[in-house]
């Protein structure tokens, strides 16, 4: 099962270690993660997408909570949440391809950021399956370059991740 | 006060009470090491290898429960120190080491005898420190102390750059320290600990399981008063060895790979496991499927949330500091209560122990569970042991039974070559009354040969029972048993004359190779040669084996005894 994983944790040189480190040595897969600092500049929110039984899930978590940086952790799987990511996407845009370029970007909301003869850049905002879903919608061969920020996330509601 | 970060250092090290340090010197560690000699608070143990250091401030904690400190140099004297830092890391012992770095705007220029050492040291210590500002190293120390002896304890490196060391500032040792994102858990749940009294109330076939978070929480007291309290079984991995008294009838010895008969029947068809500072590591339940063939409730008990339910599902996790759990359950059970009826456990557990799966056989050689025996014998159960890693240390464990914690002092979770003899000169730094015995084997002894000089520098009366088979006995036995006999690499040609190696080390030797001298020569080692270092070298049967065995991958019932080839 796919999980989000939200840590908030001490902004210090390492911790983004720390954390890489102990899932590279356990065996953990990561395949999003992203980090930055908080409201509280001493606080990092760390978002970590992986994937894993409830038993790796539980290890995940607990195996989190021990490291001597880390404040807090969270499955936001566990509970309604809302979660987005952003994709910046570099298309090939000549000829006939311009005005579908244009149009594709516009039944998924995306934004052109940039404009040349040949390319466009597309800025996209979603669910990673949303975004998957643009670039198979693209014909591939007009795919010149994508940046993707992974998974951010973030409780519905009352949930709220603070110290 | 002003001070310079070397000044600062000592003055933390003897705000903690620390006696002694471990280390060896080196260029980023000067400033440290001159002050050092400007006191004499602290004692500072030179040692002849790094590794050794670490070790020996290891075993000092391990056998005290006082803290361990060791200091070493920056690039080799920390990659040195690894293998220490992570011995200690694998059995939860606490530790500070302090680390010379080179100055601050020499990092990252690969800079002579620089390495990354928070990056190298990162997977191994619980956790660890670069000081970057002088303001900071009195806090970065307070931290590191409360870390390491907190919670599941562990190592604590923190790496201190030279000019750090120079570098003055106000000094202002912190009495107390609170960091929000580190605050273990100490009591236990009390709705589980009422849960567990109900459980154990209708257990039929219980057994109490024991580790080694019995001997690093101080707990031993208490749990034998539980364990006398239900008059069930109790087992000890090899870390909670001492944890409950081993010549107790209660206790069934050591379970898992090189465990008693009785004690791996008793884990696998008890029907409540009370498992306590314990793991279930695959060494202890061998594979996880069979040992979940049988219907069990499972309570463990375990001040690290992540050590329970990880290869075994608990029924009722507790998550707490474990003298203060106990207390709990020996209040809600009161004096007295009493367990089913458990004769018939009992006896089911007596037919087992009649198998006497330790028995060995008769040898034209020196056999060395004798020479385990007789050592027994020969101190009264009362000596520190201290073991390498292999056969010997599996003997030792079998044979040798501890009545106290702390007395049993090996590498259990990394299983480290070579920690024998360090671990012996910081079991007799931290006891200087006791008698202190290093069993070893020829392979794992000359891993740290080099500390018999150190043990000649302060006069270490330590007794190295070197079982000398001339192979790696348990490589040897496991290429005997699963590799059809291709002794690949298993048999050491070229040893040296152990005696005369003491003796050039300025200690005295002996060889026996007879079984009738065994006991004379203990003797006479122990006593005519008490107060000097004996190296003992022993010439046993090569073809010894260590058994009960469950290989690995197989179920905890599946043994091999002697008897069976």
């Amino acid at each position: 099962m796919r999980h989000i994983i939200s840590i908030l944790l001490e902004n210090e040189a390492g911790a983004l270690s720390r954390v890489a480190g102990l899932f590279s040595a356990r065996g953990y897969n990561i395949e999003t993660l992203t980090v930055a600092p908080t409201e509280d500049a001493s606080l990092s929110r760390m978002t970590i997408v992986t994937r894993g039984s409830d038993e790796v899930l539980e290890q995940i978590t607990k195996q989190l909570n021990k490291l001597v940086d880390v404040v807090k952790v969270v499955d936001l799987s566990e509970f309604s949440h809302v979660e987005r990511e952003l994709m910046l996407i570099k298309l090939r845009a000549t000829g006939k391809d311009r005005e579908e370029m244009k149009r594709m970007a516009d039944i998924f909301r995306g934004r052109i950021l940039d404009v040349t003869e040949s390319t466009y850049v597309v800025e996209l905002t979603g669910t990673s399956a949303k975004l998957d879903a643009f670039i198979n919608a693209l014909d591939a061969g007009l795919i010149l370059e994508t940046v993707r920020t992974g998974v951010s996330g973030i409780g519905r509601g009352d949930r709220i991740l603070k110290i | 006060m002003i001070l310079t970060g070397a000044e600062i250092i000592i003055k933390c090290l003897q705000a903690e009470n620390v006696d002694y340090v471990f280390g060896y010197p080196g260029g980023s560690v000067l400033h440290i090491y001159d002050e050092f000699f400007k006191q004499d608070q602290i004692r500072h143990i030179l040692v002849r290898h790094e590794q050794a250091a670490v070790h020996a401030a290891d075993a000092y904690s391990r056998s005290s429960s006082k803290i361990g400190v060791a200091l070493v140099t920056s690039g080799p004297g920390v990659t040195n120190a690894v293998t220490g830092i992570a011995t200690a890391h694998a059995d939860s012992v606490p530790l500070v080491v302090l680390t010379g770095q080179v100055g601050t705007s020499y990092i990252g220029q690969d800079a002579f005898q620089e390495c990354d050492t928070v990056g190298i040291t990162r997977p191994c210590v619980k956790h660890n420190f670069l000081v970057k500002n002088v303001e900071d190293l009195a806090l970065t120390l307070k931290k590191a102390f409360h870390i390491a002896t907190t919670g599941r304890p562990g190592p604590v490196v923190v790496d201190i750059p030279k000019d750090i060391t120079a570098a003055r500032c106000e000094f202002r040792y912190p009495r107390t320290v609170s960091m929000r994102s580190y605050n273990p858990v100490l009591k236990g749940h009390l709705g589980q600990i009422k849960k567990t009294v109900q459980i154990l109330a209708k257990a039929k076939r219980p057994i109490l399981y024991i580790g080694g978070g019995i001997v690093l929480s101080n707990a031993a007291e208490r749990l034998t008063q539980l364990a006398h309290l239900l008059g069930c079984p109790v087992t000890s991995t090899l870390m909670g060895l001492g944890g409950f008294p081993g010549t107790d009838r209660q206790h069934l010895g050591m379970p898992g790979m090189h465990g008693t008969y009785e004690a791996n029947m008793a884990m696998h068809h008890a029907d409540v496991i009370l498992a306590v500072g314990a793991r279930f590591d695959d060494r202890v339940i061998g594979n996880t499927a069979h040992f979940a063939e049988e219907v069990r409730k499972i309570v463990h008990i375990d001040i690290d949330p992540s050590s329970i339910s990880k290869r075994v599902k608990a029924d009722v996790p507790i998550v707490g500091n474990i003298p203060d759990v106990l207390d709990e359950i020996l209040k809600l059970l009161g004096a007295n209560f009493s367990l089913p009826d458990q004769s018939a456990w009992w006896k089911q557990i007596g037919n087992w122990r009649d198998r006497n799966g330790l028995a060995y056989r008769k040898s034209a050689h020196l056999m060395p569970q004798f020479v385990l025996e007789k050592l027994y014998e020969v101190t009264r159960g009362d000596a520190i042991i201290t073991s390498d890693v292999g056969q010997h240390q599996m003997f030792a464990a079998q044979y040798y039974k501890f009545d106290r914690p702390r007395r049993w002092i090996n590498s259990g979770g990394l299983g480290t070559m070579g920690v024998g003899l360090p671990y012996a000169m910081g079991a007799r730094f931290a006891n200087p009354e006791a008698t202190v015995a290093c069993v070893t084997g020829e392979g794992s002894i000359q891993m740290c040969i080099q500390e018999l000089s150190t043990c000649k520098q302060f006069e270490l009366p330590i007794k190295i029972i070197n079982l000398n088979n001339g192979m790696l006995g348990m490589v040897r036995q496991h290429q005997e048993m699963f590799y059809s006999k291709r002794y690949s690499q298993s048999y050491v040609t070229s040893l040296p004359d152990f005696v005369k190696l003491a003796e050039a080390y300025g200690h005295i030797g002996m060889k026996i190779e007879r079984t009738e001298d065994v006991e004379p020569a203990l003797e006479k080692a122990f006593t005519e040669y008490k107060d000097r270092l004996v190296f003992m070298d022993f010439i046993i049967d090569p073809t010894a084996n260590v058994f009960p065995m469950v290989a690995a991958g197989k179920g905890l019932t599946e043994m091999i005894l002697a008897e069976d080839l």
